[in-house]
């Protein structure tokens, strides 16, 4: 009865969720839903930071520079190669997945802090790396999909018609970013209730131990890193096709911080808390900048939020959010029982 | 004759590397303080410096002399530094290794909006604290600057080795790292020796904060600098203070040198703009075949 009930609740709140999803954009102005797209993208980053740091406990800050291979690939295939962008993006998270598994490797050795410092010295390192790769980077300038390779460009000439229906370039990019956060959101979730989600959480708790069960650290170390960059690239990918536009400055280490600030604001690991995450990091440059228009007030209140949460509510909304729903529905079907 | 002026060439380059290594070692000693004694990597260590660096600017702005700039900021940094652990580590003292580092990341942002917010972004000038005149010592050009910082690291360096084997304050902070319950009942305040550490580091970091900032600087100054700092401490092995220095100080030869290999005679070299994904591959390749460093302890772990 009670997994009924939870169940039946989690159905309806998903469907809830959904249709004001897809409904959203008709309310909001068509400026606004490139907003929304970005903070998809952000969602879709912070899911698959949350499968390796919050699941499987290895901390990442190496994850701008995750994205950055996505994007970038993203960008060459378009400019160098005349593919369309959209078809680029799950190339974009096949390539940066195989860097995820390599960046995995050092992961294996490497726990905790030290593992910390080799991915900070990546995320910091990577935008020396990019603009030394110039033929496929294009350096210091970027790539600039608008000029190099305009016809690949969805919706560039402003309406993108799918099935019939036309819709602006910005809805476009809104629902490719939503229906692809979403089949991504499905998958951890299935991936993280599975054997394989186990083990991870195993090896989060305990390495030794879970290794004394049998799980094989090495695979599931290496696999979280993989498939945690997948959803880096295909984030990546997804802001270059919105931005149209690359430059090594775009995926700076302090965008791999701010990923970090989203995943600890959502509750490390808790799924349904990486939506109030990524509206967090959406949205509070906006708030902000409301507040007061001076340089780095954005970043004072990231880093107080940040300071504040780890201090008083490590769990982060998600956690936050168990905890004020847990004694409410538990008391409501325990009765049935 | 050749020969010759290669050797001069490549002197020069090593006495570069060795000033700018200085300066990672200030920074390095720092970041293996706290460390040691919390067993946390403060990743808000180059922005700590960063901001101190801004007040003694700003000091000068205001009419104070360069020298009592320095004096003032090296104390601010040092009261900083115990009240930032006071008020924001403290609370998470307990808290895994992972939740800390993340509160010092937290920091960072903190820092550098304050930066942002205070001192605005365009870059700001400050003097050197030597002369960047170029002295002639057996025929190779070295500046009185760079000779300077040397001098700094070291002396900084043996202060702190002075203070942490001859003085009781010294030998309360290693009884802290070395058994905090135990000290405790000896009568040790713990918590105030770790947040002595976190003022020591602070204070550090200002001094190598200063020596980075001329001639000119900007709110991401430090950043690499940090990189850098890691490199070195993760080189000499991350709990070893002596590794630090000597980690630091190769690193700085190894970074110059690597990048100046054309200019010694060997008509290649690797580009100045990858200093930064060398370090990274110093970081990688000592975290991957000896990763408790030149001089660290090994780590065996307990479950």
């Amino acid at each position: 009865m009670k997994a009924v009930a939870r169940n039946a609740v989690r159905v309806l709140l998903i469907g809830v969720a959904i249709a004001v999803m897809i409904v959203l954009p008709s309310y909001v102005s068509d400026f606004h839903s490139r907003d929304l797209a970005q903070a998809g993208v952000f969602f879709i980053a912070i899911v698959g930071l949350n499968i390796v740091t919050g699941y499987a406990g290895q901390i990442s800050l190496g994850h701008g520079a995750l994205m950055a291979i996505g994007g970038y690939t993203t960008a060459n295939l378009v400019a160098h190669h005349g593919l369309r962008d959209v078809w680029t993006i799950p190339l974009a998270g096949l390539l940066t997945g195989v860097i995820g598994l390599l960046v995995g490797l050092p992961a294996l050795r490497l726990s905790g802090l030290y593992l910390a410092l080799a991915t900070f010295g990546l995320s910091v390192a990577m935008p020396s790396i990019l603009k030394h790769f110039s033929g496929v980077t294009g350096g210091d300038l970027g790539l600039r999909l608008v000029e190099e390779a305009p016809d690949k460009i969805t919706g560039l000439s402003g309406t993108v018609t799918i099935w019939g229906y036309t819709l602006t370039q910005n809805h476009f990019l809104y629902y490719l970013t939503w229906s692809i956060a979403l089949v991504l959101l499905v998958a951890a979730w299935a991936l993280l209730r599975s054997g394989t989600g186990r083990a991870f959480r195993a090896i989060r708790d305990s390495e030794l131990a879970a290794e004394s069960f049998g799980v094989n650290r090495a695979l599931y170390k290496t696999l979280a890193f993989g498939i945690s960059g997948f959803y880096a690239g295909v984030a990546g990918s997804l802001l270059v096709v919105s931005a149209e536009i690359v430059n090594p400055l775009s995926f700076t280490f302090l965008l791999s911080i701010t990923l970090l600030v989203g995943t600890v604001v959502g509750g490390l690991g808790s799924l349904s808390g990486m939506i109030v995450g990524a509206f967090f990091l959406e949205y509070l440059p906006d708030l902000s900048d409301r507040v007061s228009r001076a340089p780095g007030v954005a970043s004072i209140v990231y880093g107080a939020v940040i300071i504040l949460v780890m201090i008083a509510l490590p769990g982060g909304a998600g956690g936050a959010l168990k905890r004020f729903s847990e004694p409410l529905t538990t008391r409501l079907y325990t009765r049935s029982q | 004759m050749v020969f010759a002026a290669d050797w001069a060439g490549f002197a020069q380059q090593v006495v570069g590397g060795l000033a700018s290594g200085g300066i990672y070692a200030m920074l390095a000693l720092a970041l293996v303080l706290i460390y040691r004694s919390t067993g946390v990597v403060n990743f808000a260590q180059g922005e700590m410096a960063m901001f101190t660096t801004f007040l003694a600017w700003a000091l000068v702005q205001h009419g104070v002399g360069y020298w009592g700039a320095v004096a003032l900021t090296v104390l601010i940094a040092f009261a900083g530094g115990i009240a930032l652990e006071r008020v924001i580590i403290r609370p998470v003292e307990r808290a895994p290794a992972l939740t800390i580092a993340i509160v010092t990341l937290g920091l960072f942002f903190l820092l550098n909006g304050a930066a942002f917010w205070i001192w605005s972004p365009e870059q700001k000038y400050l003097r050197s604290a030597f002369s960047t005149r170029p002295v002639e010592i057996a025929g190779v050009q070295i500046s009185i600057q760079d000779l300077g910082v040397i001098a700094v690291a070291v002396a900084a360096a043996t202060l702190l080795a002075v203070l942490f084997r001859f003085t009781k304050v010294g030998l309360a902070m290693r009884a802290v790292v070395a058994n905090p319950d135990s000290s405790r009942l000896l009568g040790i305040r713990v918590g105030w020796m770790l947040a002595l550490g976190w003022g020591l580091a602070a204070a550090l970091g200002s001094v190598a904060g200063l020596l980075t900032a001329s001639p000119s600087f900007d709110q991401s100054f430090m950043q690499p600098v940090l990189l850098y700092a890691f490199a070195g401490a993760i080189l000499g092995g991350i709990d070893s203070a002596l590794g630090a220095v000597v980690g630091s100080l190769l690193l700085g030869v190894f970074l110059n040198v690597v990048t100046s290999l054309d200019t010694l005679g060997l008509g290649w070299t690797i580009d100045n703009d990858l200093r930064l994904p060398a370090a990274l591959a110093v970081i990688l390749l000592v975290l991957l075949i000896r990763p408790s460093g030149l001089f660290g302890t090994a780590q065996v772990t307990r479950a």
